[in-house]
C-alpha cells in the first residue's frame, strides 16, 4: 500500500515537471506581452497594453499575418483535397504499384524539411516560375498531405464497403452516393486533416523562408524581428495572439468533430487531439 | 411458351473470372417470378458473387443476366429493377431511420407528403412503425435489418436480393426473422434471392434451392427432393446429417441394382435411389438420414421393417430429441439415429444391446 503510494508521488512529481517544462514557456508570453518594461526579465514592471496597439498599427506585420493565413488556408483545404483522393483510392482499391505509390507520397512526412525546401527551391527557380505565396502554398501543401492521408486513411478504412454500394443500389451515382453517404461520414477526419493542416502551414518556417522570396509570413517576420530588441514586446504580445487563436480554433475544430462522431455513433479514435 | 410461371432472372452460361481465378463455372438458372429461391453453399462457392453479379456489381467475363426478359449486360446496379440487403446492412449510420427508409425516393418526383406516407407504409410492413425519428445507428442488429428491408421494398423492386441477411443475428432471432421474411415475400410477392451458407435456413424459406460448390450448381430442386434425393454426396453431406455405409454392387437389372452393404445386409434399389458419388471418391457408398430408421429395445415385439442387431455407442440428448450413436456389426464408424422423445420413450443407455428397423426406401446408393 505504501509502496504505491510512493509510486503514485514519484509519477505525480514526474508529470508535473513535465507540464512545466512544457507550458512554462508558453505561460510567459503573455507576462510579458503584458509587462510595461522593454527588457524581457524579471521583476516585471508594470501592466500596458502598448505593445499590441503597436503590433496592429505594424503594416509590415499585418501582411505576414494575411499571407501565412491565405497560405495556411490554401495549402489545407488543397492537402486535405488531395488526401481525400488519395486516401479513397488506398483503402478502396488494388492497383499495381500501390504500395510503393503511397510510400512515395508519405515520403515527405520523414524527410528533412530543408532538403524538400531546397529541391523545390531549385525547381521552380529552374523552371522560371518567380517565389511568391503561390510557392509557399505549393511547398506547404506538399508536406501537409501525409498528415491528411494518415488521418483520412484511417476515416475510410473504418467504413464499411457496403454502404456506397447500398446508395448506388438504391438509384444514387456514383458520384452522388460518395457525396451523400462517404463524404458526411468521413467528415470528423476531414475536419481533423483541414485543422493539422493549418497548423503545419501557420508555423512552418524552413519552406516559407526558402519560397517566399520578398513575402513575410509569421515564422520568417518574427525570426527577423528576434534581431532587435526593442521589436521582441510587440513578438511577446503577437506570440500571445497566436496562443490565444490556437486554442480557439482547435477547441471549435474538436466540437465539430465530436458533433460528427456523436450524429453516426461512430467510436471516437481521439483524432490527433 | 410453357404454360408455367414466368422466368423472372435468367442466368445463361455465367463465367466469371477474378484473374486466374474461376469464380463462376458456367452458371444456367431460371429462376420464376414470386419465387422464394435460395443459393446455398459453403464460403468460396460463388453464390455472393452469383448474386453481386445479378444486382450489376459484377462484370461477368461471359453469358447473360436477363431480369423480367431483359438483357442487363448494359444496365448499372443503380438503374437495375433490383434491390438488395447487404449482409452489413448498410444502414446509414448519419441519418435517421426514416431518411434511411426514404433514400430511395429522391430521385421520385412525387410529393413529400406522399413520401412521408409511404416510408411509414413501409416500416409499418417490418413491424416498425413509429421509428422512423429514431437515429439509425442507435438501432439493435434486427431493427437494422428491418430498415435494410423497409429501405429496399419501398422501390417496390422486381426482384430483392438478400446476401447472409441473418448471420449476424442470434438464433432466436434468427429464426423470428425467418418467419418475418416468409411472411413479407408473402405479402408483397416479389422474387427474394436468398444468399445463405446455412442449410436449414434454406430449407427453411426456400421454394427451390440451388446448391453451389466450386463455382458451379451441383443441384437445384425444392427443399423436400434437396434433402430426401441428394444428386451426388456433396450435396447430401452439406445438407442435414447424413450416414454413410461401405457398400458392394453384387448384381444389376434393369429395375433394380443389388448392393451389399456394410452392417445391413442385401438390398435391392430401384434406380431412382441411385446418386452420383465423388468424384475423387468412387468407391459406392449407401447413405441414409438419422430419423429414417427406428430403435427397437429388447422387449418390443418384431416389426414389418428388416432389422439389424446394434450396440449403443454415445447418447446425445437435446430436449425434444436424442441422437445415438450405433455401432453396427462389421461397421468401423458408428452411425447416428434420431428419436423423437414422445411420451412413454425412455432415453436408452450406452451400452445398450439393441436392434434398428428400417426399410430399402431410406437409402441412397452413390456411385
Amino acid at each position: 500500500m505504501s509502496q504505491r503510494s510512493v509510486e503514485g508521488s514519484g509519477l505525480r512529481i514526474y508529470a508535473i515537471l513535465y507540464l512545466l517544462f512544457l507550458y512554462a514557456p508558453i505561460a510567459l508570453l503573455p507576462v510579458f506581452a503584458f509587462n510595461s518594461g522593454t527588457i524581457i526579465a524579471f521583476p516585471l514592471q508594470g501592466f500596458t497594453t502598448d505593445w499590441f496597439v503597436q503590433m496592429w498599427a505594424n503594416a509590415t506585420l499585418r501582411r505576414a499575418l494575411t499571407n501565412s493565413l491565405i497560405i495556411a488556408v490554401s495549402s489545407s483545404l488543397l492537402a486535405t483535397c488531395l488526401a481525400i483522393f488519395a486516401a479513397r483510392a488506398s483503402t478502396r482499391f488494388e492497383f499495381p504499384g500501390k504500395g510503393g505509390i503511397m510510400g512515395f507520397i508519405m515520403l515527405p512526412m520523414v524527410l528533412p524539411e530543408i532538403i524538400v525546401a531546397m529541391s523545390l527551391l531549385v525547381v521552380l527557380l529552374g523552371s522560371g516560375l518567380s517565389l511568391s505565396v503561390l510557392t509557399v502554398i505549393v511547398g506547404h501543401t506538399l508536406i501537409c498531405m501525409p498528415y491528411g492521408i494518415a488521418i483520412l486513411s484511417t476515416a475510410f478504412s473504418s467504413l464499411d464497403k457496403s454502404l456506397e454500394e447500398a446508395a448506388y443500389d438504391l438509384g444514387e451515382t456514383k458520384w452522388s452516393a460518395f457525396r451523400l453517404v462517404t463524404l458526411p461520414l468521413v467528415m470528423p477526419g476531414i475536419i481533423s486533416s483541414l485543422l493539422i493542416s493549418f497548423t503545419i502551414s501557420l508555423d512552418e518556417f524552413i519552406i516559407a523562408f526558402f519560397l517566399a522570396g520578398n513575402e513575410p509570413t509569421l515564422p520568417t517576420y518574427i525570426f527577423s524581428q528576434l534581431r532587435f530588441p526593442k521589436q521582441i514586446p510587440m513578438i511577446m504580445a503577437l506570440g500571445t495572439v497566436l496562443v490565444a487563436l490556437s486554442i480557439v480554433l482547435l477547441a471549435v475544430g474538436e466540437y465539430f468533430r465530436r458533433r460528427g462522431i456523436a450524429r453516426i455513433g461512430g467510436k471516437d479514435n481521439g483524432g490527433f487531439l | 411458351m410453357s404454360d408455367g410461371p414466368k422466368a423472372m432472372i435468367e442466368c445463361q452460361d455465367i463465367h466469371k473470372y477474378y484473374g486466374d481465378y474461376h469464380a463462376l463455372r458456367g452458371i444456367d438458372l431460371t429462376i420464376r417470378e414470386g419465387e422464394f429461391f435460395s443459393l446455398l453453399g459453403p464460403s468460396g462457392c460463388g453464390k455472393t458473387t452469383l448474386l453481386r453479379t445479378i444486382a450489376g456489381f459484377e462484370d461477368i467475363s461471359s453469358g447473360a443476366v436477363l431480369i423480367d426478359g431483359k438483357h442487363m449486360e448494359d444496365v448499372p446496379a443503380n438503374q437495375r429493377p433490383t434491390n438488395m440487403v447487404f449482409q452489413s446492412y448498410a444502414i446509414f449510420p448519419h441519418l435517421s431511420v426514416a431518411q434511411n427508409v426514404a433514400f430511395g425516393l429522391r430521385r421520385d418526383p412525387r410529393g413529400k407528403a406522399e413520401k412521408a406516407a409511404l416510408v411509414e407504409e413501409a416500416l409499418g410492413m417490418v413491424g416498425l412503425k413509429g421509428y422512423g425519428n429514431r437515429a439509425a445507428h442507435a438501432l439493435s442488429g434486427g431493427q437494422r435489418q428491418r430498415v435494410a428491408l423497409a429501405r429496399a421494398l419501398i422501390l417496390k423492386p422486381k426482384v430483392l436480393l438478400l446476401d447472409e441477411p441473418l448471420s449476424a443475428l442470434d438464433r432466436k432471432m434468427r429464426e423470428q426473422m425467418q418467419v418475418e421474411l416468409i411472411k413479407l415475400q408473402r405479402q408483397v410477392g416479389i422474387t427474394f434471392v436468398l444468399v445463405t451458407h446455412d442449410q436449414e435456413e434454406a430449407l427453411v424459406m426456400s421454394d427451390r434451392i440451388a446448391v453451389m460448390f466450386e463455382g458451379g450448381i451441383a443441384q437445384l430442386d425444392e427443399p423436400e427432393a434437396l434433402y430426401a434425393r441428394p444428386r451426388d454426396r456433396r450435396v447430401a453431406d452439406f445438407i442435414g446429417v447424413m450416414n454413410f455405409l461401405p457398400a458392394q454392387i453384387i448384381g444389376e437389372t434393369d429395375s433394380h441394382v443389388t448392393v451389399q452393404v456394410g452392417g445391413l445386409g442385401q438390398v435391392d434399389l430401384p434406380h431412382s435411389q441411385i446418386s452420383r458419388a465423388n468424384p475423387d471418391d468412387p468407391e459406392p457408398t449407401i447413405g441414409f438420414r438419422p430419423e429414417t430408421m427406428t430403435l427397437i429395445g429388447p422387449s418390443q415385439p418384431h416389426t414389418q421393417a428388416r432389422e439389424t442387431e446394434a450396440v449403443i455407442d454415445e447418447v446425445v440428448y437435446y430436449g425434444d430429441m436424442t441422437y445415438y450413436d450405433l455401432r453396427l456389426e462389421n461397421v468401423p464408424e458408428p452411425v447416428r439415429i434420431s428419436m423423437r422423445n414422445v411420451f412413454g420413450r425412455d432415453v436408452q443407455a450406452v451400452g445398450t444391446r439393441t436392434r434398428l428397423a428400417w426399410s430399402p426406401g431410406s437409402l441412397v446408393l452413390f456411385r
